[in-house]
């Protein structure tokens, strides 16, 4: 609890010793956790009253997830104890989390696709019930007097693989209140909303607050954790390092107090000789449903950054570009030579490189061994005339990427899924690295990375600019756009809407750019 | 409101009756009363194997055992009784070969649901353990004389139907009501009991399944069981109708069974199929088994044929997830927002 001391708490510190006018429903005391030696909880506490919206906010591999299996029985603590509505526990199981109405709603909201929104809603009453008969009025009755919580209009026969995430994440939530939830815990609820939907979502945080169901928000977005939330508490490296209301701190000391580090936020602003041929040069690229008469170039030395809302195309863009869906109309040039893409083959010919939004499923192999995921791209290289692996520039070129990059690993033989996120997608940019591409498009590339990674990303980027490597980054977190690259692209539903240098504007300002026509 | 879009069903009943106007036209034989009640009679036995794929595939399982089972249980039961002279009622040996079927059953349900083992592979194993017990161990041989009961329980007959033309006579069996009684049992589990529910969630996400409180493995197990001793049921019915026991007669058809299921409209990697879909899928193939001798085709062109509507029945629905999987993230956004 270093951090406490250099900061001015007022009255509201960690021990929180202001006379408690709400009821606590949750005190957990002291929770230790750790697998096969690895330390993933090093006795943490949290505290959630009443009606109180408490955010758990931390960055990835600070202990939240862990924190929150453990309250909900999933995992079971090493030490330490729970108290839930004045029972003590020292060991609980789901069970008995559920019947002190812990209801946990995680990312993937464990809803059946194939069946409907009524079958969903209903069912965990039914079974709680231990029904044998399936009484379908009974299921409607059910399932109608859950929406009318939320005042959820929805299609009750609707199949649920056909709703948005928005609607699924809703029914998730209808399902959490007729188990007669008293806390209800959201795992980075917000991850794959839009903006109109967050505030639908924070809409009926604030309904669940008025009858009186705690609320425990587990995010690391800064701008939602000040919306929301009441109270929060903020983990690092498995410690706790602040416990306050949010009114007590401000943006900046909570970046602070998540990654303890300061960093200085530089703007990328190199001098570009904008008369030489681009290296990428995209003429009226159209494609039905996708985007509309797209122009643009990109010169060396540059980072082009293209953003916009969800929705609005920079996404479909990027995958036009990296062939996977190839555009319907318009030309693309490749310093100053006309080229086809029309499947990714076409495009990694070209030198066209792609890292995905997704990295788990789309940027790597997960079953695999780090070293393999870092070649995986560039086997041809690596094998003599007639296809098999040299053994030797094999290992030599693993361990030139993970120097270059910094991959921090005890052992490349072990399975990618060991690494943290920031080194996971160190080693996909390592497998478009060592294919030495002409062009790297990159979406999102420092979602879900500790900021030092974030960092390090940055800079690695900025030095393949420097070499001479097209790249282009499509992302929605604005000061990436502004500290990373120097010229920016905005879209909105699929046209280019503005055309900005990095230098020449605010986040602020950005922002409204993005939402305004 | 969410649209009702026209399901697989409607389209392989088209195809039937596409292909009923077809044969009719060339043959003018195909809706002759005679050639409906042979058409039924064909349709008994792969039906009742029809109902039990169908609960397997929705569950997100497969089983190709079902044959060897229904082959297995007929073949030992008929010798059973055979060998004590049995002449009591017929009801008795539709029980011994059904228990028959509960056993093996039991054991591919125990393999897959406790063992969690792939159920395709589990079930191509015991297919070939549960034929090689009945041609090895028990040295299966066609019997060409089945006790009196069966004999009698196979000719039994609901109504005779007569081809005015040319004074053919068919036979409705009443086997058939084994077939309704079949269909409606699991029309019953699959709609109106937690535990039909259960198949369909299973199918859908089996860990959603779980953290709902469905007792997956209990169900499961008891999936493979139900199959058994369906599987040792239509097995007898075979028998009793074909009035002689052939061990090998039926290998072969769960690949025709499992591709009429799929046919119908029910999803290969489990959580939905309808008990119509199934129906009409088996119906479609019996009709192109049966009939193309009225259309002149030699029989020995089935196969060709058969494959033929798999492959287009089966390619419409990829072909449709072809083209919805082309269509951009932004557009595949559900259109049915609340």
């Amino acid at each position: 609890m270093l951090w406490r001391d250099n900061v001015k708490l007022g009255e509201n510190s960690f021990m929180d010793t202001t006379p408690q006018t709400a009821e606590i429903i949750l005190k957990a005391s002291n929770i230790k956790k750790s697998f096969s030696g690895v330390v993933a909880l090093d006795g943490v506490d949290l505290e959630i009253k009443k009606g109180e919206i408490h955010c758990l906010a931390g960055e990835n591999g600070c202990g939240k997830s862990t924190l929150i299996k453990i309250i909900s029985g999933v995992y079971g603590m090493d030490s330490g104890k729970i108290e839930l509505n004045g029972h003590t526990y020292h060991k609980i199981s789901p069970i008995d989390s559920i019947r002190n109405g812990v209801q946990v709603i995680y990312q993937d909201f464990s809803l059946f696709p194939n069946l409907s929104v009524m079958e969903n809603l209903a069912y965990n009453t039914e079974l709680a019930q231990k029904r044998t008969f399936v009484n379908w009025k009974r299921l409607r009755k059910i399932a109608e007097e859950a929406i009318r919580m939320i005042d959820f209009n929805i299609d009750l026969d609707q199949k649920v693989e056909l709703l948005s995430i928005a609607n699924r994440q809703q029914i998730a939530i209808c399902r959490a209140l007729i188990n007669d939830a008293k806390l209800i815990i959201m795992d980075e609820p917000t991850t794959a909303l839009t903006k109109k939907e967050v505030q639908n979502l924070f809409r009926i945080i604030k309904l669940l607050q008025v009858k009186g169901i705690s609320i425990l928000f587990v995010s690391h977005k800064i701008e939602e954790v000040f919306e929301i939330s009441e109270r929060l508490t903020i983990l690092r490296n498995g410690k706790n390092v602040l416990a306050c209301s949010t009114s007590e701190i401000d943006n900046q000391d909570f970046s602070y107090y998540m990654t303890g580090k300061k960093f200085e936020m530089s703007c990328y602003d190199p001098t570009i000789d904008y008369s030489a041929t681009p290296i990428l040069k995209v003429n009226n690229l159209s494609l039905k449903n996708g985007f509309n008469d797209i122009s643009f170039s990109l010169y060396r030395g540059e980072i082009l950054g293209i953003t916009g809302l969800l929705g609005s195309g920079r996404t479909e863009l990027a995958l036009s570009l990296f062939g996977i869906c190839p555009a319907d109309s318009g030309s693309i040039e490749l310093n100053g030579t006309d080229v086809k893409i029309t499947s990714v083959f076409d495009a990694i010919q070209n030198g066209i490189g792609y890292v995905p939004d997704d990295r788990l499923t789309e940027g790597l192999f997960l079953d695999q061994a780090i070293s393999d995921n870092i070649i995986v791209s560039n086997l041809e290289n690596l094998s003599n005339k007639i296809g098999i692996l040299d053994n030797k520039k094999r290992i030599a070129a693993i361990k030139e990427w993970l120097e270059k990059l910094s991959i921090k690993t005890s052992d490349p033989r072990d399975n990618v899924q060991t690494l943290s996120g920031g080194n996971q997608q160190r080693v996909v940019l390592s497998k478009w690295m060592s294919r030495n591409t002409a062009i790297l498009i990159l979406n999102g590339p420092t979602i879900g990375v500790d900021i030092g990674s974030k960092n390090e990303i940055h800079t690695i980027l900025r030095s393949l600019a420097e070499k001479g490597v097209g790249i282009l980054i499509i992302s929605d977190d604005l000061p990436e756009i502004l500290t990373t690259c120097n010229r920016i692209l905005i879209m909105k539903h699929g046209n280019l809407m503005g055309r900005l240098k990095s230098s020449d504007i605010s986040e602020m300002e950005l922002a409204r750019e993005c939402i305004s026509n | 409101m969410g649209k009702k879009r026209l399901g697989h069903e409607f389209y392989v009943f088209l195809a039937i009756v596409s292909l009923s106007l077809i044969i009719q036209a060339r043959s003018g034989q195909f809706f002759t009363l005679n050639n409906i009640v042979d058409l039924m009679v064909s349709f008994i036995v792969p039906a009742i194997f029809a109902m039990c794929e169908l609960i397997v595939i929705i569950s997100g399982g497969m089983d190709v055992s079902f044959p060897a089972v229904a082959s297995l249980s007929m073949f030992a039961t008929t010798k059973i009784l055979l060998s004590m002279d049995y002449t009591g009622n017929v009801f008795f040996a539709f029980l011994l070969s059904g228990s028959f079927g509960l056993i093996m059953g039991a054991i591919n349900g125990a393999l897959i649901s406790i063992f969690n083992l792939p159920a395709l592979i589990v079930t191509l194993g015991t297919q070939s353990i549960f034929m090689g017990i009945l041609q090895g161990a028990l040295n299966a041989q066609e019997i060409a004389e089945i006790p009196k009961v069966m004999f009698d329980f196979g000719n039994a007959k609901l109504f005779v139907a007569i081809n005015p033309l040319n004074g053919l006579k068919s036979n409705m069996s009443s086997s058939i009501l084994i077939l309704f009684a079949v269909v409606i049992i699991t029309y019953v589990f699959l709609h109106f009991t937690m535990w039909g529910r259960g198949v369909y969630a299973i199918g859908g996400d089996s860990n959603s399944a779980i953290r709902a409180g469905f007792k997956v493995k209990q169900i499961k197990f008891s999936i493979y069981c139900f199959v058994g001793i369906v599987a040792g049921i239509a097995g007898m019915t075979r028998v009793c109708m074909m009035q002689n026991c052939q061990p090998n007669n039926l290998i072969g058809m769960e690949m025709t069974v499992i591709a009429a299921v799929v046919l119908g409209g029910t999803s290969v990697k489990g959580g939905s199929g309808t008990i119509i879909g199934a129906l009409l899928g088996t119906f479609l193939l019996t009709i192109i088994s049966n009939s193309l001798l009225l259309l002149s085709i030699p029989t020995y062109w089935q196969s060709f044929f058969t494959g033929l509507i798999i492959i287009i029945g089966t390619g419409v629905t990829s072909f449709q997830l072809i083209l919805s999987s082309h269509r951009l993230p932004s557009m595949r956004k559900s259109k049915n927002e609340a």
